[in-house]
């Protein structure tokens, strides 16, 4: 009976393409919207992974983020590092900044200053030029997404000399780092560099990145630092985290993915509930006739869960291969540049999909179940 | 041609209940339907056929009296059990075929086969054997929509034939024929669904095919006023004397 139910359901191509594309579009809009949610709630972490070697970020006990940062004194360097367990601290600077271009052009940047000798707080990966460059005078050091941003893919920018507020910057290497929220470009210089950039402040320390010795548990130190410099310690997991938490609270991101994942799961019960309840109402006759007949109500049943499971299988399908499309298509834009689908949220909208025909099929069945195999007699 | 008692219907009462009414529709109903029989129940609309017929088929329960098919009490089972007998032992044919337009007249014969659970390969060939039988075995492969009127009756009749049950319930059978198509039926109906371990029971207003009748009961405001092998002659099957 399953063959024939699911014949019966094939058979009608006009709803059986309806039905199939309301859940294939429910899946795409729902991961699609939590896979850029997801990545995007990520860019709140990457200013912290993009570099690997510190385990304590030091700052301000006012500042919250990499991006929402009060700098401090430069004599808070040597108070963390007298904190018995740290191994090394250096200094690290994130001011913004405004680029001319070549070409005239203006984009804000975030300037980046490191450790001038270890170069602590530069990403690992350079992809072109060479990290030993900053030594050299007005040297920076420009980010992958910066380098599509200013100069478009066809032009090398190394050796391009820049305006960077109002002083001489000379593009020595680029590296490969993830962008973060706000997609700003990013020029990497030494910190002694950096303090030439940017306007003259008293304080201009944003942060102070930190190794513990060998045995040192981070955790025990960073409450160490607190203490002793009254300053604000995070681990990088913790850090990362503030990150992630700063744009659920400040942003209207969570809402507005929200209300798109909720708008695609309302989509998706309209589009397959009236298409489903169409279907059972066109097939009502032949329904009573096979009660008329003999199948028994449980039968029923199963065909109508043969058919919405078929249904949902394809449409789920094509959703999910719709969403890994667009991330594979768009992989090259700088704006979703390290995007991927965790494995939870295809879970997740299998799971919506699963509800969506659980409700429209219950409530296309109720009529089924109901009709009386008298009435094919009538 | 008569033999056992196929359809025993005994003090039969049948009302429908609304939210204010209750509508008696059979007034106590008693009628033996002998195994070799080809029965007609006639009478005008509202006179209660195809009630009658709905619980001769065990798919409406009367309000009072039994109903023995072939000796079994059928409202004596539980519905579980109610719905495999109809499936094993009942066929039926509908007005409007019902038949099930995705698949082709071969499945469709096939369908109750395929409910008890045959083996598919095995019931569409039940089913393209019972279409031959019919004379359409051509048209196994075709769809509902693209047979004419007289080819979908005759798929009807080979689903209802198909798992060979001992009573075939028929609504209507040549309503929506001519004349030809509609004898052509009646004659494939009485060489196929009556024997002598079987019966065949018709609702029909089709003065046209009354020659085929073993039996003509005409009912009348939930009543047999008549029963013979004739219908009587003053009789108006739009129920004006």
């Amino acid at each position: 009976m399953l063959w024939i139910a699911i014949r019966m359901l094939t058979g009608d191509r006009q709803k059986f393409f309806g039905l199939v594309f309301g859940i294939a579009f429910s899946t795409l809009l729902i991961t699609q919207q939590l896979t850029l949610f997801v990545n995007f709630l990520g860019r709140g972490t990457t200013a912290v992974y993009n570099i690997s070697s510190n385990d304590i970020w030091v700052m301000d006990p006012v500042s919250r983020t990499p991006d929402t940062a009060l700098a401090m004194p430069s004599t808070a360097l040597e108070r963390v590092r007298s904190v018995d367990g740290v191994e090394w601290a250096a200094p690290h600077l994130r001011e913004g900044a405004t680029v001319r271009t070549p070409d005239g052009d203006l984009e804000r940047v975030t300037i980046i200053g490191v450790d001038d000798t270890s170069l602590v707080g530069l990403p690992d990966a350079i992809i072109a030029g060479d990290r030993n460059a900053l030594a050299m005078p007005d040297s920076v050091i420009i980010d992958s997404v910066g380098t599509a941003r200013l100069f478009g893919e066809e032009v090398d920018p190394i050796g391009t000399r820049l305006e960077l507020n109002d002083r001489r910057a000379v593009i020595r290497g680029i590296v490969d780092a993830e962008p973060t929220f706000t997609s700003q470009v990013i020029l990497y210089t030494r910190y002694s560099n950096a303090l030439t950039y940017v306007p003259g402040a008293r304080n201009r320390l944003t942060f102070i990145l930190v190794r513990a010795t060998d045995g040192t548990d981070p955790q025990a130190l960073v409450d160490r630092i607190e203490s002793e410099t009254g300053l604000r310690a995070r681990t990088r997991e913790q850090f990362a985290r503030d990150g992630v938490d700063y744009l659920i609270e400040n942003t209207g991101i969570p809402l507005n993915f929200g209300i798109t994942v909720t708008l695609g799961f309302i989509i998706g019960i309209t589009i397959v509930g009236l298409t489903f309840s169409l279907f059972i109402r066109d097939n009502i006759k032949q329904f009573g006739a096979l009660k008329a007949i003999g199948v028994r109500n449980h039968m029923i049943r199963k065909m109508v869960r043969a058919q919405a499971a078929v249904v949902g299988l394809i449409g789920y399908g094509f959703g999910v291969f719709g969403a890994t499309l667009f991330i594979k298509l768009f992989e090259d834009d700088p704006t979703f540049k390290g995007f991927y689908t965790p494995w939870q949220i295809p879970l997740l909208s299998l799971f919506a999909v699963f509800v969506i025909l659980a409700i429209t099929g219950y409530f296309s069945l109720r009529p089924v179940l109901r009709v009386d195999p008298a009435e094919v007699f009538r | 041609m008569s033999g056992d008692i196929a359809v025993s219907v005994h003090g039969v009462k049948k009302s429908f209940v609304t939210a204010h009414h209750v509508h008696p529709v059979l007034h106590g109903i008693d009628i033996d339907v002998a195994a070799g029989d080809l029965t007609y129940l006639v009478g005008a609309s509202g006179s209660g056929k195809t009630t009658l017929v709905s619980i001769m088929a065990g798919i409406l329960t009367p309000s009072e009296g039994t109903v023995k098919l072939f000796g079994t009490d059928i409202f004596a089972m539980d519905h579980r059990h109610l719905v495999d007998y109809r499936l094993s032992h009942i066929g039926f044919i509908f007005q409007q075929y019902n038949l099930i337009p995705t698949i082709d007249a071969a499945a469709n014969a096939a369908v109750p086969l395929i409910a008890r659970g045959v083996n598919r390969h095995d019931a569409l060939a039940a089913g393209n054997r019972m279409l031959e039988r019919l004379a359409i075995g051509d048209q196994a492969a075709k769809y509902p929509h693209q047979l004419s009127g007289g080819q979908q009756q005759r798929v009807a009749i080979a689903r209802a034939l198909v798992h060979d049950p001992r009573l075939v319930i028929c609504d209507e059978p040549t309503a929506a024929l001519d004349a030809r198509s509609g004898r052509r039926v009646m004659d494939l109906l009485h060489e196929l669904a009556v024997g002598e371990d079987r019966a065949c029971v018709i609702v029909t207003h089709d003065n046209r095919i009354f020659d085929f009748a073993d039996r003509i009961l005409v009912m009348e405001d939930g009543l047999i006023t008549h029963d013979g092998k004739e219908v009587p002659v003053e009789e108006d099957m739009d129920g004006t004397a």
